[in-house]
């Protein structure tokens, strides 16, 4: 029944219904129609649907059920992190005394809110070793384009103009480059090994005064531990570049090391990734951006700072690299991030990462008869498999992603990195069990074994979803993205 | 811990198969001098109760105010159904619709809330959403500079939110995008300054705001066909709320509108999340950033929709890419839809109708006490700003006594103020009685 729920909230309208309530006129007169002048006024009507709360809550709750989410079932999708998003947060997300708060509110006012905002930063940098913390960007691109800004700005106040190269491994997210390219920054690509690592032999030649920095995840995004990470961060240093540290693999090590320990500069954190934030099917994330000691006059404005007697205030500095929000960044997110770490505490923070690696390695070892490793050893918070290991079968990745629908699971990331032809990236997080993981490991053998007894069921799938394979090539070619368009 | 489910047992099997001794093991490739070894200086663990109780006292550090402050964040009611229906762990905890097959749920409300965008701003086309106001304009701005050949000015009006402007002038800093501003004039957009700054044939875009930071509705007739002579870019800044009374974008003639869509209904909640929106005419689909949900069927011929023009995206081009943005404010975009569903055309114009006379009977009952006169002559809705014979800050400090954010200031002497359908006569009048008394 749910399944065939297939209307759309502008089919269910019916001129002259309503789904509000209003506060009744509160002055005689001042009427609107009549104060305007004709000429500022809309001509056409805007067609918004007509339906009552009633039709609302079954419809988006009918919509819902074609979902899938942390909460339906395993979701171990690489590079994204998706844990356990706890309900807590939401409960003090929501809290009254926080969520009326207007920007404009006198710091006197707001002072509790200021306090979760300080605390939050203060404990990003005491987790990950860097001095200072804005919570500002919005998301993890956002983060990492302030954190480029903040490359950059650095090199300008410096007067070193030349400096408009940033170094980016192979390997790297595909945000790196752009977020790189829209902070008007050129792009140099440094090699992997065979091992998967960034080759520094490649990178020697690459540094020279013309290098702003050099951005990084470690892990990479093979979910293999960059070792030669001191030795990148003395050449990148002595060149005069600055080590920016993407932080959307940061799960692996938390708790373990600190990007500030690896001689990172500059680094963004994904709070909807590593500090449970959900991820809100694309949004609201939170992206803060951290700096090492002696930069943190660069971070954004408006910044959060605590005086000495104890009260918190914002303070804008000239010297900084500007203005990349409206305000003080995503807060509900923020207040989120904020309870899960006060619930993790100091004594249950430093599990998390090598709990996700656990899992990790163990699906990686009960999987690699099946998918072909390209890269064996310890691998850390996920790890990536290059399609079956029987290659002559002619099932590829995107049919195993769409046949574990089938099952009940989300797929794994795909087509990710690109070092592979046929990548399959996985990451399970530190809130599956052991019982999860052995469910999930039995259905990747099952289809690995449908693959080979039964191909067409795999290439075909998935069977059991609310809808099946879709015609991406028209809706692109012939793109209808409004209901009126869609009408014709 | 109740977020770890492994067992002292797990472990050990699970080592086991992995082939290592330790969690040591885990981590043995990292040199040593990497690896954290002292306690975090973090509180410890707290319980459920214990943060309750912590988050209640910082709360109490927070102040209850009355807000009559405005300049891009309205205190619009929130209809109680959308929090329990956003909470729902399907659309909560789900990421990016990479996997339509088991996404339809976040398609389909994206694909809506495209359409009822396009229908408050007229435009053909928008994407699934962004960040917010200010990072929507950059964006604008970034698009109107890919969209012109070999030009990189824009001109932002004298007239548009501070707050918008300083972001727009931040990314145009590191983006290598000339900004310059066109002067006010009477608390307008001086349109001889505008004409005079296109002369140089050199500018892509121009960013106009309505209504302007000052509350003023903007009469922006012939501002197209000026901006279209020129080849630049008409992009408007506007306040959605706005759109259920005002003149459309599209019947101004402009090419890209965009701004925050908080108005809609999204609680203030400090600063965010709120949710951009960022819409354009047909022509400019492929310099449009981000995601785009579009319509299309499966393979047994079901209605469906998909992530489509995927080839624009920050992903696909890396370096070629005009922006970075990766994902949207997806579920603060669910929020406004189902506001938008809730109150249809006919709720939004009542919105309008009730903020409008309590805005106006305010400026009346301001102007009236004597202490108060009206900075411009000029159409409003909701906001407007006064000239003021006391100090803005004394009248700010003798409101807040009374428990009421007043407004916001401009400078010493000009003091904007925005009402919404929130505010009672009472309010108004013990703020009116407060300013007169001073």
């Amino acid at each position: 029944m749910i399944r065939n729920y297939d209307k759309l909230i502008f089919e269910l309208s019916k001129e002259g219904r309503v789904g509000y309530s209003l506060p009744k006129k509160q002055v005689e007169g001042y009427c609107m129609c009549c104060g305007l002048p004709e000429n500022l006024k809309r001509e056409s009507k805007p067609e918004l649907p007509e339906v009552t709360e009633f039709d609302v809550v079954r419809h988006y709750t009918n919509l819902s059920n074609k979902n899938f989410g942390v909460d339906t079932g395993f979701y171990p999708l690489g590079s994204c992190t998706m844990k356990y998003n706890p309900r807590i947060n939401e409960e003090i997300a929501a809290h009254h005394a926080f969520t009326g708060l207007h920007p404009e509110t006198p710091v006197e006012y707001a002072q509790g809110a200021l306090e979760v905002y300080y605390n939050l930063a203060a404990s990003l940098s005491e987790i990950s070793g860097l001095s200072a913390f804005t919570l500002n960007p919005y998301a993890g691109a956002h983060g990492e384009l302030t954190g480029l800004m903040i490359m950059r700005q650095y090199h300008i106040q410096r007067g070193d103009l030349k400096r408009t190269k940033v170094i980016v491994p192979d390997s790297a997210h595909g945000t790196n480059p752009a977020s790189a390219a829209v902070c008007g920054l050129q792009i140099v690509e440094v090699k992997s090994t065979a091992k998967g690592t960034v080759d520094v032999e490649d990178l020697k030649p690459l540094l020279d005064d013309t290098v702003a920095g050099i951005m990084m995840t470690n892990p990479n995004t093979l979910g293999i531990f960059e070792t030669e990470i001191p030795e990148i961060s003395r050449l990148v240093h002595e060149c005069g570049g600055l080590l920016y540290y993407d932080g959307a693999n940061l799960n692996a090590v938390l708790g373990k090391c600190r990007p500030g320990d690896m001689g990172f500069d500059i680094m963004h954190i994904n709070l909807h990734k590593t500090f449970s934030t959900p991820h809100g099917g694309g949004g609201p994330g939170d992206g803060p951006v951290g700096v090492r000691e002696g930069l943190e006059h660069l971070l954004p404005n408006p910044q959060v700072k605590k005086s000495d007697d104890g009260k918190f205030y914002i303070a804008t500095d000239e010297k900084s690299s500007g203005y990349v929000s409206n305000f003080l960044g995503n807060f509900g997110v923020i207040m989120r991030a904020y309870t899960y770490i006060l619930t993790l505490g100091r004594e249950n923070v430093k599990m998390v990462g090598p709990l996700a690696v656990l899992n990790a390695n163990y699906v990686k070892e009960s999987l690699k008869n099946e998918y072909y490793l390209p890269i064996e050893g310890v691998c850390k918070h996920e790890f990536v498999f290059d399609g079956l290991a029987d290659k002559s079968t002619g099932v590829t990745t995107l049919d195993i992603a769409k046949r574990l629908l089938d099952y009940g699971y989300h797929a794994p990331t795909i087509y990710f990195p690109l070092l592979f032809h046929q990548s399959i990236m996985i990451e399970p997080t530190e809130t599956e069990s052991k019982e999860t993981l052995d469910e999930f490991i039995a259905v990747m053998k099952k289809v690995a074994k449908e693959a080979i007894e039964n191909p067409d069921v795999v290439k075909s799938a998935p069977h059991t979803t609310p809808v099946r394979r879709l015609d991406e090539t028209t809706a692109a070619r012939f793109p209808k993205t409004t209901y009126k368009q869609m009408k014709g | 811990m109740k977020y770890f489910p492994h067992t002292p047992e797990d472990i050990d099997s699970m080592l086991q198969v992995a082939g290592l001794k330790s969690m040591d093991d885990l981590y043995g490739e990292i040199p040593s001098q990497l690896l954290f070894n002292r306690e975090f200086a973090l509180p410890e663990a707290m319980s459920e109760a214990e943060i309750r109780k912590f988050i209640d006292s910082l709360g109490d550090k927070n102040g209850k105010l009355v807000c009559f402050a405005g300049a891009g964040v309205e205190d619009h009611y929130a209809p109680s159904i959308i929090n329990p229906i956003i909470s729902r762990g399907e659309f909560l905890t789900a990421y990016t619709p990479y996997q339509p097959e088991i996404s339809q749920g976040t398609l389909q409300y994206i694909f809506e809330y495209q359409s009822m965008i396009c229908e408050l701003t007229g435009m053909d086309v928008t994407n699934a959403s962004m960040y917010d106001g200010c990072t929507a304009t950059a964006e604008a701005v970034m698009m109107s500079v890919a969209a012109a050949k070999k030009r990189n000015k824009v001109l932002l009006s004298a007239t548009m939110n501070p707050k918008v402007k300083r972001v727009v002038e931040t990314y145009a800093k590191y983006n290598g995008i000339e900004i310059e501003t066109v002067a006010e004039k009477d608390g307008v957009t001086d349109i001889a300054d505008l004409e005079a700054k296109l002369q140089g044939d050199d500018v892509a875009g121009v960013v106009l705001a309505q209504p302007n930071f000052y509350g003023i509705v903007e009469d922006y007739s012939g501002v197209a066909d000026v901006c279209h002579a020129k080849k630049a870019l008409m992009i408007m800044n506007v306040n959605p709320m706005s759109l259920a009374v005002l003149k459309t974008p599209t019947e101004w003639g402009a090419d890209i509108a965009c701004g925050d869509a908080q108005s809609l209904g999204i609680p203030m909640n400090y600063g965010g999340p709120y949710v951009g929106y960022l819409a354009c005419t047909n022509s400019l689909v492929r310099k449009l950033p981000g995601r785009i949900v579009g319509s299309t069927t499966d393979v047994d011929g079901k209605r469906a929709f998909v992530l489509t023009l995927q080839a624009r995206e920050q992903h696909i081009r890396r370096e070629k890419a005009n922006s970075n943005i990766c994902s949207n404010q997806s579920l603060m975009a669910l929020y406004v839809t189902i506001y938008m569903s809730l109150m249809g055309s006919k709720g939004l114009k009542e919105v309008n109708k009730l903020s409008y006379a309590g805005a106006h009977y305010l400026a009346d009952q301001l102007v009236a006490t004597g202490k108060c006169t009206m900075a411009y002559d000029k159409p409003f809705l909701n906001e407007f700003a006064v000239k003021t014979t006391v100090d803005t800050k004394t009248i700010q400090a003798a409101l807040l006594e009374k428990g009421i954010l007043g407004g916001v200031r401009i400078s010493d002497d000009t003091l904007l103020l925005c009402v919404t359908e929130q505010r009672t006569k009472a309010e108004m009048d013990l703020l009116v009685e407060t300013v007169k008394n001073l």
